[in-house]
């Protein structure tokens, strides 16, 4: 082509990124890249090592180690022993080490961001202008949060050792979310990089040795899914961070299930993009450029299905097609393209095949006819229009660049739609109008929502999702948490279980005996007699039959869910509201107090003293989690954009709560209070041995104003009520007190829908202690932050 | 291709390029033969449901610098093609014959011919797209340009503030018609965008229109004073519905002129025009555009947002003084792969 050809056609030409240096980088490690263990490069201990291929091309980058048990072992060990000292550094001294990082980032950006473009397959204008910035901004970021931990999370401590497992989307971006945090906060990091990207997490290793970051801090092993599951399966592991899909985040979380492992899921998606007929049509459809032709579709969150009000769909969808054709599809080091390469063939075979089944399934198919470069693998932008929700396509991650698309009618069905889905993880939404965006956002069951925008990340706000789009937050002050532990729980002892005393056969006399009561289930408001229509007896300790419940079974927790399912206006009623009915239970309870301390007493054995305690602290933790209720406030980030990102804590929704055996009203009182005060619904199984003193709130419940459904009360085997409890899927989360098979079986079973689960693993809390037993540790766990983005501006 | 018409005019290889053979070619090249827009009613709903979303538009504006860019050849190619879109410009208070006379020469050689030999154009009628003059002047420009081809436009309508009476400025459009401008840069008056008068504007616009007869009539949306894009859009609209040929954001003497922002806004609208009504209205950013790389950023979102057509001077003009001179500078580099100086370069 000459100038003047050029002049003719207007074509652009050729504009690749020089490799030189990332080239010169690789050619150096020709002979193979070990894993970083205690600051130096080590070679497998088995001698294993696998090829790591560059996706634009399909020829071999690199040689990386394999690691098996003996290299995770040795990696766990550095981090062990660096931990100790390196959570006793000051946060100051902490602070620069972070600080040094987010330079050194900085300073060697550009190489930083070809290595990642050549082993992703994504363009450089991707890994220069957003991965990489975005990672040094983590680091700034989490750099500030070492600084002031010393007050700002005075009442917790580092987590300690924590394993971290990242994808291939973003490499070196989720080494950042994952590494700053963790060590920000004094923990030490064994992180495993995905098979196909680990150059960009060993070519930091390099930098961060060179930074002067201690030895064992920072451990970086690679390998495929065995090495991964060598550092789930760890027994000196303290926590496990995983980003990646919802199939493997359920396997960990099974595997790690009883194990006191802290886990935090960031998962799979098909985060809905919503365009109502008021938008700025051509920003949207740029939105769907930036949701879904980002990364080649490759995001967890990427705003994969378009919904669109009908009146507009054809101008939306003739626009949007119009738009597909001036996308480019190159080289990844190619600083005039838009999209670059899929990461892998197996990749590509898997986007080819699911939308072959999407036309398959009867949605209509357009590509952009554009050039696509020869060889490697590449996939051009689709969309699949018409699509029904019955559609595999409409209901599975693609995870490549292709948007499905649906239309709705009014923004109730945008809403219905858009939350009908397994995965809660993004939502994208466009409108003009204040009030319907923000109530949309606020309806929408995600984790992050962005108004007129989509795909906005920052270091200071919180990313993570709902349902089985996984748990925990990574950004933010919510995101430090994920990486403390409390103070108040250190050195809780496993609890002994209560000595069940043996009924004893008592014949009666003839003196007026006290009227037979029947203590019922509690489901809907309504006091429900068991379905199976089987008691327990409930014994004293000396051996006196003192009443008898309902035995629950599936049927009733069935029936409690679906009632407390349907109890949505909790969730939406004031915080004012919430609090006054807090204050009025406790007030009930309160012109009942000697009952209920009586109860206690005759129940458990206590001395009148303490069971009069136990009364008095309920009372006290009602007013508590009342004085919470309007009080438990989200923040406003500032994200560096003209806007802002609203954290709003939101509750999960329907929790169950097997409460402990001991302190049969306060344990339930410290359950249910926290979870009911920031608007959840609650399934509640009492404690097993002494289940009274729960059953005799029911009347307390009812003249309280407790709306039906809020609290549910069904008793019997905490055991296996937890089980059905567990694998339900139309159950939030779960809370479960009392012995370590406990917490195991539920952590197991809650896999199914990666209900978030909140176990003690047999651990006895003294829940007379207000520091162990109420406010923030228990409230942070009843809510789910979601992150409402909007940017403003006229 | 052969829509475009440089590439469709041949010109023998050992033809030694004339001024005359120039101004044949200009004729010729200025125009790709689109139908003129005729306007169309006043449609006020679709004006008003116009809705541009700042933070979206600033974000494609942002990323597009990351994402086009070309190099080398292609560049020089670019760079050159902008060079036949310039309206080159000079709306001082201090202007005169001479001046005006001086500007005509550059626009007729804007690029050193050496330059173009060395880039394989020299065979190519590289001239700039047109001269731009207050009224005064157009007399003595059209004298200067000769048979060059090259159109005298002249600002009109009580440029810049336009706050003259109406019949006087009708007026002023007809003087300069007659004095051979074939082209009219009006400026609309604020006040209408402002208090969402849209059919004061609308008749305004038609009332200019009508008196511009065959020449062609740039609305200049004073985009600065407009302030938001919702304005700036929901004005382009109008401008269009009443028949402006191209649409122009600015003076040059607003506190704000052409953006990247305002462009976008204002090629969506081109675009929506053309989506409705099957006309293609051409764009003209002026003022601030003083860098070769700033008018690449500027010519990639043409190129994106409405297509090919656009790059070419019947759809696509740039109001600048300044720009030539620093794209003279990198077409020089480009050729002796050392860095220009301003003086190496004939003055303007």
């Amino acid at each position: 082509m000459t100038v003047a050809d050029y002049f003719d056609e207007m074509s652009y030409g050729p504009a690749p990124e020089a490799d030189i240096e990332a080239r010169t980088w690789l050619a150096r490690h020709a002979s193979g890249f070990g894993h970083f263990i205690n600051g130096t490069f080590v070679p497998s201990a088995s001698g294993r090592s696998f090829d790591t291929f560059e996706p634009a091309t399909g020829n071999l980058l690199a040689r990386l180690a394999s690691g098996d048990k003996a290299d995770v072992d040795n990696a766990v060990g550095a981090a062990r022993k660096a931990q100790t000292l390196w959570a006793k550094l000051p946060g100051h001294a902490r602070a620069r080490h972070l600080y040094a990082l987010a330079r050194t980032i900085q300073r060697h950006a550009r190489l930083i961001a070809v290595v990642e473009a050549i082993d992703n397959g994504k363009p450089i204008r991707e890994t220069r202008d957003i991965d990489v910035p975005l990672a040094a901004r983590h680091f700034y970021h989490h750099a500030g949060w070492a600084q002031i931990q010393e007050t700002e999370f005075a009442d917790h401590l580092p987590v300690g050792v924590v394993g971290q497992i990242i994808p291939w989307n973003f490499p070196f971006l989720m080494l950042a979310w994952k590494v700053a945090p963790a060590l920000a906060l004094g923990n030490t990091v064994v992180l495993k990089p995905a098979e196909f990207t680990s150059l960009t997490a060993l070519l930091f290793a390099e930098l961060a040795a060179t930074a002067g970051l201690p030895a064992g801090v920072l451990n970086i092993v690679t390998g495929e899914g065995e090495t991964g599951a060598h550092i789930v399966e760890h027994g000196d592991v303290d926590k496990i961070a995983f980003t990646g899909s919802t199939e493997v985040g359920r396997i960990i979380r099974e595997r790690t299930a009883g194990s006191g492992k802290s886990l935090t899921l960031e998962l799979g998606g098909k985060s809905p993009f919503i365009v109502f007929d008021d938008a700025d049509i051509d920003g949207a459809v740029e939105g769907v450029v930036d949701a879904i032709w980002f990364n080649q579709g490759q995001v967890c969150c990427a705003g994969s299905r378009l919904l669109v009000q009908e009146g507009i769909a054809d101008l939306f969808h003739k626009r949007l097609k119009r738009r597909m054709q001036t996308l480019r599809v190159g080289q990844p080091l190619d600083k005039c393209i838009d999209m670059g390469a899929i990461v892998a063939p197996v990749q590509l075979d898997r986007i080819e095949a699911l939308v072959k089944q999407g036309v398959a399934d009867g949605a209509a198919l357009h590509q952009a006819k554009i050039e696509m470069p020869k060889g490697g693998s590449f996939y051009p932008p689709t969309l699949l229009s018409g699509v029904q929700p019955t559609s595999i396509v409409a209901t599975e991650e693609i995870f490549g660049p292709v948007a499905v698309s649906m239309t709705f009618r009014t923004p109730e069905e945008a809403i219905q739609l858009a939350n009908h889905s397994r995965y809660g993880l993004a939502a994208s939404v466009w409108s003009e109008t204040i009030g319907l965006a923000l109530n949309v956002a606020a309806k929408l069951v995600a984790g992050v929502v962005w108004v007129n925008a989509t795909n906005l990340f920052d270091a200071s706000a919180g990313f993570g999702g709902k349902r089985e789009s996984g748990f925990g937050r990574e950004g933010g002050r919510e995101g430090c948490y994920e990486y403390l532990k409390p103070k108040a729980w250190l050195g809780r002892k496993l609890r002994a279980l209560p000595n069940l005393p043996e009924l004893k056969a008592v014949s009666g006399d003839f003196a007026l005996s006290t009227i037979d009561r029947t203590a019922k289930l509690f489901i809907g408001g309504k006091q429900a007699r068991p379905d199976g229509n089987y008691s327990r007896a409930i014994v004293s300790p000396k051996g006196r039959k003192i009443g008898e419940v309902g035995e629950g079974n599936r049927k009733d927790i069935r029936n409690a869910v679906a009632a407390a399912q349907s109890a949505t206006a909790w969730s939406s009623a004031t915080a004012h509201n919430r609090a006054q009915i807090l204050y009025y239970i406790a007030e009930n309870l309160s012109g009942r107090a000697d009952e209920f301390a009586d109860r206690i007493g005759t129940m458990s054995g206590t001395s009148a003293a303490a069971a009069k305690a136990e009364v008095d602290a309920s009372i006290s933790r009602l007013f508590t989690y009342g004085a919470w209720a309007d009080k438990f406030e989200g923040v406003v980030h500032t994200p560096p954009l003209r806007g802002v990102a609203l954290a709003m804590p939101e509750p999960l929704g329907v929790v169950g709560v097997i409460c402990p055996p001991e302190a049969p009203l306060l344990g339930f009182i410290s359950l249910v209070a926290p979870l009911i005060a920031t608007g959840n619904r609650v399934v509640a199984v009492p404690s097993e041995p002494y289940p009274l003193a729960a059953t005799d709130l029911y009347s307390i419940l009812e003249t309280s104003d407790v709306p039906a459904g809020v609290v549910n009360i069904v008793t019997g085997s905490a055991g296996e009520l937890a089980k059905t409890l567990a694998a339900h899927n139309d159950v939030d989360a779960l809370w479960a007190f009392g012995t370590t098979e406990l917490s195991t079986m539920v952590e197991m079973l809650s896999a199914g829908n990666l209900k978030r689960t909140f176990v003690d693993y047999g651990a006895l809390t003294d829940w007379m202690d207000r520091a162990a037993g109420e406010g923030a540790l228990f409230l942070r766990r009843a809510v789910d932050v979601k992150n409402i983005w909007i940017p403003y501006g006229e | 291709m052969e829509k475009f018409g440089v590439s469709a005019v041949a010109i023998p290889d050992d033809t030694h390029l004339l001024p005359a053979d120039a101004g044949a070619m200009r004729r010729q090249t200025l125009s790709n033969g689109w139908p003129r827009n005729p306007g169309m009613e006043l449609d006020l709903s679709w004006v008003l449901d116009t809705r541009i979303n700042l933070s979206s538009a600033e974000r494609r504006v942002a990323s597009l610098p990351g994402r086009r860019t070309v190099k080398k050849d292609a560049q020089a190619a670019w760079l050159l093609k902008a060079v036949t879109c310039i309206d080159l410009t000079t709306l001082n208070g201090d202007d005169t014959p001479e001046r005006v006379k001086r500007l005509c020469a550059k626009a007729m050689n804007p690029v050193r011919l050496d330059i173009l030999e060395a880039l394989g154009m020299n065979r190519r009628a590289i001239t700039t797209g047109a001269i731009c003059v207050y009224h005064r002047y157009v007399t003595t420009a059209v004298e200067a340009l000769g048979d060059s081809g090259i159109p005298v436009a002249a600002v009109s309508t009580g440029f810049p503030a336009g706050l003259s009476p109406h019949h006087l400025k009708v007026k002023e459009i007809e003087a300069s018609v007659a004095d051979g401008a074939k082209e009219i840069d009006i400026v609309i008056t604020r006040e209408h965008v402002l208090t969402g008068d849209w059919l004061a504007l609308y008749r305004e616009m038609q009332d200019y229109r009508a008196a511009s007869g065959e020449a062609h009539v740039k609305a200049i949306l004073a985009t600065g004073d407009l302030k938001t894009l919702r304005n700036v859009a929901r004005a382009s609209l109008v401008c269009m519905m009443a028949g402006a040929d191209f649409i122009k954001t600015s003076t040059g003497k607003e506190g704000v002129n052409a953006t990247l922002g305002v462009t976008l806004a204002m090629l969506r609208m081109i675009r929506a025009y053309e989506e409705r009504t099957g006309f293609k209205v051409g764009y003209k950013p002026a003022g601030g555009i003083s860098a070769a790389k700033d008018i690449l950023n500027y010519q990639f979102l043409m190129k994106d947002e409405l297509g090919r057509e656009w790059l070419e001077p019947d759809l696509f003009r740039i109001g600048a003084s300044s720009l030539l001179a620093d794209i003279e500078r990198q077409l020089e580099h480009h050729v002796t792969g050392a860095y220009s100086a301003l003086n190496r370069h004939p003055i303007g």
